[in-house]
């Protein structure tokens, strides 16, 4: 077994016993990712000189005899949507290409004081937008369980790098479904925290009421052990919420028997890929035997969350990118003759065709005469999505459903089709426009070796009894065992 | 719906986005499509129904009223593309 091979906290283990020291680690990352990564393009920057420097002070606090977390020392990727000082942040966009950020991202500052090396970041759809990686402004990732096929979107980057082996675990956002469908697609375990869980400060917005970091290892614990550094009220995020972090440990191994696991009939809609649906039911049957009781819920009005997702995320980023205008940082359109035109000219050379797709849509959404038929009915709309999520867990303790009604798909495959793009979202878009938590923890592969994930949907803050449901199934199946043949 | 080039140029104009007579006509094609789909919304009374703009928080948390430290001028101007002293500079608005 080689070293990249180790979960977090396994090597977290070895690093404590001294058996082998961050440096070593962090140099083991780097090997790996000269090796691989010419072939998974998960990195958009590796920051070899920052990584090795915490590394080395990492190794000092342990042989000090004061670690700084439990994570201390072990190396991480971060999607190149988190702000990191001195080091070029650009949301996977050419209209922040050279943008070097003042400042940390208030999850970043908390790796950094948990002695988390970090080595660098990691490629995204531009402005995390996307279900592929293929809307990079650079190049799209790969997956390194097929590299013909796409590691899914928009944190395509950091699933691929974890999957790769290329780093220990990484951070992700989830807008619409940006952690949990890439790591269904690499079988990876991927958390979506409650809205409000885990700070938004200095994460590049895409839709603000929507957009939530998490993150994304190879095991249920290591997501449970990398939750605890982030998961804290931010008095720098207005929307960060004020509750108390539990200790997400604690209960991951007291299995489901008793728990009642709602089954959503809605996340089983005709069109679903077979093999999926085989993985994911022989999942339904295995909690069953471990305990659980399965219920048949229903959450009538999910087939409207597509048609309110792109309307609200839209409308939110039209918003949030009104700031990308050649002013103040990032591209600047050089021949632009008046203000008008720097504005109108910087976008257009800076901005890809899904993000100009994106913000034309949340436009006309928002502009006069369209506003109520458009924006304000589907906020209206998302309160009873809202709504049937409330009733379903005042009979259930949580749910269980697919993540992506098909396997990876091709490279190429759906990039010129933007409605069948967005179809691929269908079971993860509604947790978002609820705010409720929702987990991704491998269940299977395709017979054609492509990895299939269960989604659990919990109850807001309830993350804790989402990693306790995933650990009891993945303490029963190797497949998170199984590693990327790359 | 089907949205019209003269729609899709008015919208790009509010949204300060300049683009080609290709993108225009592969953007009314597509935008058509998207619209077409969310039309179902429409099939759904919510004459009743309360919007939501966030899930989770009901009211907005505010900080204390305190002054606390900030970014220097110098950091919030190094990535300007052009500046001027202290200023950003953009082209000349006024003649």
């Amino acid at each position: 077994m080689q070293l990249t091979d180790l979960s977090m906290l396994e090597l977290a283990e070895k690093l404590a016993a001294g058996q082998v020291s961050s440096v070593e680690a962090t140099r083991a990352c780097l090997e790996r990712i000269q090796r691989v990564d010419s072939t998974i393009r998960a990195f958009l920057r590796v920051d070899e000189k920052g990584a090795l420097a915490a590394a080395e002070a990492s190794d000092a606090r342990r042989r000090a005899g004061n670690p700084a977390s439990a994570l201390d020392g072990v190396p991480v990727g971060l999607k190149d949507l988190f702000l990191t000082e001195g080091l070029e942040t650009t949301a996977g966009s050419r209209v922040l290409e050279g943008f070097v950020p003042p400042m940390d991202a208030t999850v970043v500052r908390l790796l950094r004081e948990a002695g988390l090396p970090l080595l660098g970041k990691l490629n995204l759809d531009e402005f995390a937008m996307g279900s592929s990686n293929e809307s990079s402004a650079y190049f799209p990732t790969h997956n390194p369980w097929d590299v013909t096929r796409t590691p899914g979107g928009s944190s395509g980057g950091s699933a691929a790098a974890v999957a790769a082996r290329e780093v220990f675990g990484a951070l992700g956002t989830d807008t619409g479904g940006s952690i949990r469908q890439p790591a269904a697609f690499t079988n990876t375990v991927g958390l979506k925290p409650t809205y409000g869980r885990v700070s938004r400060y200095g994460v590049i917005a895409y839709a603000s009421s929507l957009d939530q970091p998490g993150p994304m290892t190879r095991t249920v614990a290591d997501t449970a052990a990398l939750l605890q550094v982030l998961a804290r009220h931010d008095p720098l995020d207005s929307t960060s919420a004020p509750v108390k972090t539990p200790d997400y440990s604690a209960e991951l191994e007291n299995g489901v028997r008793g728990l009642k696991l709602g089954v959503p009939r809605e996340y089983f809609a005709e069109g679903m890929d077979p093999e999926v649906e085989a993985a994911v039911r022989g999942a339904l049957r295995e909690y069953e035997r471990l305990g659980a009781k399965l219920v048949d819920v229903s959450l009538p009005h999910t087939r409207y969350a597509l048609a309110t997702y792109y309307l609200i995320a839209p409308a939110e980023a039209s918003s949030n990118l009104a700031r990308y205008d050649g002013v103040r940082y990032g591209l600047r359109a050089k021949d632009a003759k008046g203000l008008k035109e720097l504005y109108a000219l910087t976008r257009e050379r800076g901005f890809g065709s899904e993000v100009k797709r994106r913000i034309m849509l949340g436009t006309y959404a928002l502009s006069a005469g369209y506003y109520d038929a458009y924006y304000l009915r589907a906020q209206k709309v998302r309160t009873l999505i809202r709504e049937d999520f409330t009733r379903a867990f005042q009979q259930v303790d949580a749910l269980l459903a697919p993540i992506s009604p098909v396997a990876p798909f091709k490279l190429g495959e759906k990039v010129n089709d933007p409605l069948s793009m967005y179809l691929t979202d269908v079971y993860t878009l509604p947790c978002n426009l609820a705010g409720v938590p929702g987990l991704s923890v491998p269940c299977g592969f395709t017979k054609a070796g492509l990895p299939v994930g269960l989604q659990v949907l919990g109850r807001a803050f309830d993350e804790a009894l989402l990693l306790r449901i995933a650990r009891a199934f993945e303490r029963e199946h190797d497949f998170f065992r199984r590693l990327a043949p790359v | 719906m089907a949205l019209t080039l003269e729609q899709v140029r008015h919208v790009a104009t509010l949204a300060r986005l300049a683009l080609t007579p290709e993108e225009e006509q592969r953007m009314a094609t597509q935008l058509s499509a998207v619209l077409d789909a969310v039309e179902q919304l429409q099939s759904l009374d919510v004459g009743a129904v309360e919007p939501t703009s966030h899930a989770t928080l009901a009211d907005s948390l505010l900080r204390e009223d305190v002054t606390r430290p900030s970014l220097s001028p110098e950091q919030v101007l190094a990535n300007a593309p052009a500046k001027s002293g202290t200023s950003f500079a953009v082209p000349k608005i006024i003649e």
